[in-house]
């Protein structure tokens, strides 16, 4: 309690910035309508929200990415932990590989192809599926890298895009485990 | 057994003596149990007023309130009364019926989705979707609406599982590996949190409702007295600390004393125990305690540092943290302090013009001096906050009021609950005329059930806080305010239900007549107090002022 109280008062935390968050919940119903509800009344922002099962199948991980003030992710956090259905809550911000995967559907003619297929290459993105005229790019990478590759997609034309989400793990010898 | 028997049985087991509702079509097998049962049944005329009743019922007796009510339109007129038992941390369970699983999702005749409606303002909610946890849901749902910072639980029953064959083994022991609260308070903490209050030279104890709850009293006392430090409480806190002890400051906020606002501005130390700070109690945050260093003990960590910020956090259980802060500190005497909080005392203490009308204070005051040991239960509004500043608690649990969600209507039937708990105390509803005719029905139900509770109303036939507003803000533009019910008869209403009525024009009148109601114990009875109609509720803090910003009458 005594760093949260001095986090508190950090003068140098700023309302724009991004905190992720990992969440163990147990894996019930509604347990994903409770934190979509916190989060709704106590008007928090979610920039991205992912679930899944980890190893247990009665536990299942959320990450959480949030804007805001570090008072704000602190009260983001001990307002998840009072959810009876949440388990454990983590900040994961600090040190750790985040990942997002993203499948984007861009125009592609018989001159364009070849220099997108290249550009993907570049970015380790995968060709996977090609028609007359579009190709779809699976892309995983932090948010810098794929924020990159859709900016470099644009002037073919993004016919279509969809984001996993962000997912995260912390660096060595730290976990997020119950 | 059935499962409708095995609820009955799981709720003895659990030691529940009333329960508080009304039945319906979903949930006619759990009342079909409940016939057999030695649990004495409440009906209300109005779900909102069942669940009202169990949390008045909860907050009188400190146990676990029960309300039932049918699926669909029974389910959601409880949604105000759980809202109000969540903002205020009561511990009640409320049972809802719910069509059956084959036609969950169907828009079925009665279905309401209770649990998605009710999730923001149940500290937990459950739906039983097969029959084998049943007992294990009800089990977890007394625990986790009992310990912890309490609030309610809903369970939601569908009609087949109520039906369905259960075989009665109640749990004894429960982990749910989300929720652990923690009691005892980080000793590092303690330490630092003692020597603050050694190193104060204007300490003084904010004492909320987390003590009531923590049944942490004594240890508030023997705290206050060997600092020593002056007590305010706020709205929920009000019995926390006895109002006649010299130390008590008596409720602080936007209608606190000025000498409880002054001293709460001024003092070097507050000693939050138990309360969230609210805005009603702490006026302008950036300008709350300008001079002080704040010690916040609270069993809920989320409310640590939510609304102002802190030097000391403390989370445990207010009971248990005061007693071990009470084993390193030290009596230390403060004389100019001391001078200073009589000083302010002598010089604005609470008053009212006393000339000759009809004052609600003046009740209110009655009210105390007649039967000290009055349960009074308030509505919301002017009623409320007179209430508050004149009725001086002696003990725990004696002052029963919504505090957080500040419903209109709860007054009255949370007194049906707390005289179900203490049928032998005298239990009166400060109320208004406006508050009154929100759940006026419940005339019925104590007429049905002789429950012989006083309902007072400062009948002034105004919504009487807004026109309060109104006239000190809004130019005196009384918007809708006027009840213009000078015609109405609260007397010869309720001797329509069945009970007694009186009506009271003069101050001569009030001792007489409530010395006369307060002998009655068979029924119901309404004292209609015509009071002064432009009476205003003073010193008064405007919102989103600081608490030395006072306006007074």
């Amino acid at each position: 309690m005594a760093k949260n109280a001095k986090n508190t008062k950090n003068a140098n935390s700023n309302s724009n910035d991004r905190y992720t968050i990992s969440v163990l919940v147990e894996n019930k119903p509604g347990v994903l309508a409770r934190v979509a509800s916190l989060f709704r009344r106590r008007n928090f922002n979610i920039e991205s929200l992912t679930v899944g099962t980890t190893d247990r199948d009665d536990i299942s991980r959320m990450t959480i990415v949030v804007n805001g003030d570090l008072r704000v992710v602190e009260q983001v956090m001990k307002q998840l932990n009072k959810l009876i259905d949440v388990i454990k809550v983590s900040d994961v911000t600090e040190k750790s590989v985040e990942r997002e995967l993203v499948l984007i559907k861009v125009k592609a003619t018989s001159e364009s192809r070849g220099e997108i297929v290249e550009l993907a290459n570049i970015f380790r993105g995968r060709v996977v599926d090609v028609s007359k005229d579009s190709i779809i790019i699976e892309i995983t990478g932090d948010e810098d890298k794929i924020k990159a590759f859709i900016n470099l997609m644009r002037q073919f034309g993004i016919r279509e895009l969809a984001r996993t989400g962000m997912v995260a793990m912390q660096r060595g010898e730290k976990v997020v485990s119950v | 057994m059935r499962g409708a028997d095995a609820i009955v049985k799981a709720l003895e087991d659990e030691g529940v003596k009333n329960i508080f509702g009304i039945p319906g079509g979903a949930i006619i097998e759990v009342y079909d149990a409940l016939y057999d049962s030695g649990i004495n049944h409440i009906l209300t005329r109005h779900e909102q007023a069942a669940v009202h009743a169990a949390d008045g019922y909860a907050r009188a007796s400190g146990k676990v309130g029960v309300a039932f009510a049918t699926s669909g339109p029974g389910a959601t007129n409880t949604v105000t009364g759980i809202a109000t038992a969540y903002m205020d941390s009561s511990p009640i369970i409320v049972m809802t019926g719910q069509v059956p699983r084959s036609l969950i999702g169907n828009d079925a005749f009665q279905e309401a989705d209770i649990t998605g409606i009710t999730m923001p303002v149940t500290k937990h909610n459950y739906i039983v979707t097969n029959p084998s946890e049943l007992l294990h849901i009800i089990k977890e749902a007394f625990y986790i609406a009992s310990t912890g910072r309490p609030g309610p639980v809903l369970i939601d029953v569908p009609k087949d599982v109520t039906v369905a064959e259960v075989e009665y083994n109640y749990p004894k022991k429960i982990s749910i590996p989300g929720y652990k609260p923690k009691t005892k308070g980080h000793p590092k903490q303690v330490k630092r949190a003692a020597e603050l209050i050694m190193e104060s030279e204007r300490p003084v104890i904010l004492a909320g409702g987390g003590i009531i709850l923590s049944n942490a009293s004594e240890e508030l006392i023997r705290f206050a007295e060997l600092i020593p430090a002056f007590v305010v409480t706020t709205l929920m806190g009000k019995g926390a600390f006895p109002e006649n002890h010299p130390l008590c400051l008596g409720f602080v906020g936007m209608h606190g004393s000025k000498y409880a606002n002054y001293a709460l501005t001024e003092c070097d130390l507050v000693i939050a125990i138990g309360t969230r700070f609210s805005d009603r109690t702490t006026g302008r945050v950036d300008n709350f305690a300008p001079y002080a260093k704040i010690i916040h003990i609270d069993i809920d960590p989320a409310e640590i540092g939510k609304n102002v910020r802190v030097d000391v956090p403390i989370v445990g259980d207010a009971k248990e943290v005061l007693k071990d802060i009470l084993k390193i500190i030290k009596y230390k005497k403060r004389k100019e302090w001391e001078d200073k909080i009589s000083q302010w005392r002598r010089k604005y203490p609470l008053r009212y013009k006393n000339d000759g009308k009809l004052k609600p204070q003046y009740v209110i005051e009655k009210i105390f001096t007649i039967e000290p040991d009055t349960i009074v239960t308030t509505e919301v509004g002017q009623n409320q906050m007179w209430a508050a500043q004149y009725f001086k608690t002696k003990y725990p649990r004696q002052f029963i009021s919504s505090g957080g969600l500040g419903t209109m209507g709860f007054g009255f039937p949370a007194a049906i609950g707390a005289q179900m708990a203490f049928p032998d105390k005298n239990v009166v509803d400060v109320a208004g005329d406006g508050s009154f005719l929100m759940n006026i029905q419940e005339l019925a139900t104590c007429v049905d059930f002789n429950i012989p509770v006083k309902v007072a109303i400062m009948n002034n036939q105004f919504l009487g806080m807004v026109r309060q507003w109104q006239e000190l803000f809004y130019k005196e533009r009384y918007s809708a305010t006027c009840l213009r019910c000078k015609e109405l008869r609260f007397d010869k209403i309720a001797e329509g239900f069945g009970g007694v009525g009186m009506v009271v024009e003069k101050p001569t009148e009030v001792e007489e007549t409530l010395r006369e109601a307060f002998e009655i114990r068979d029924a119901p009875v309404v004292i209609d107090f015509r009071v002064e109609r432009l009476e205003n509720v003073f010193p008064m803090v405007p919102a989103g002022a600081g608490l030395n910003q006072i306006i007074d009458g």
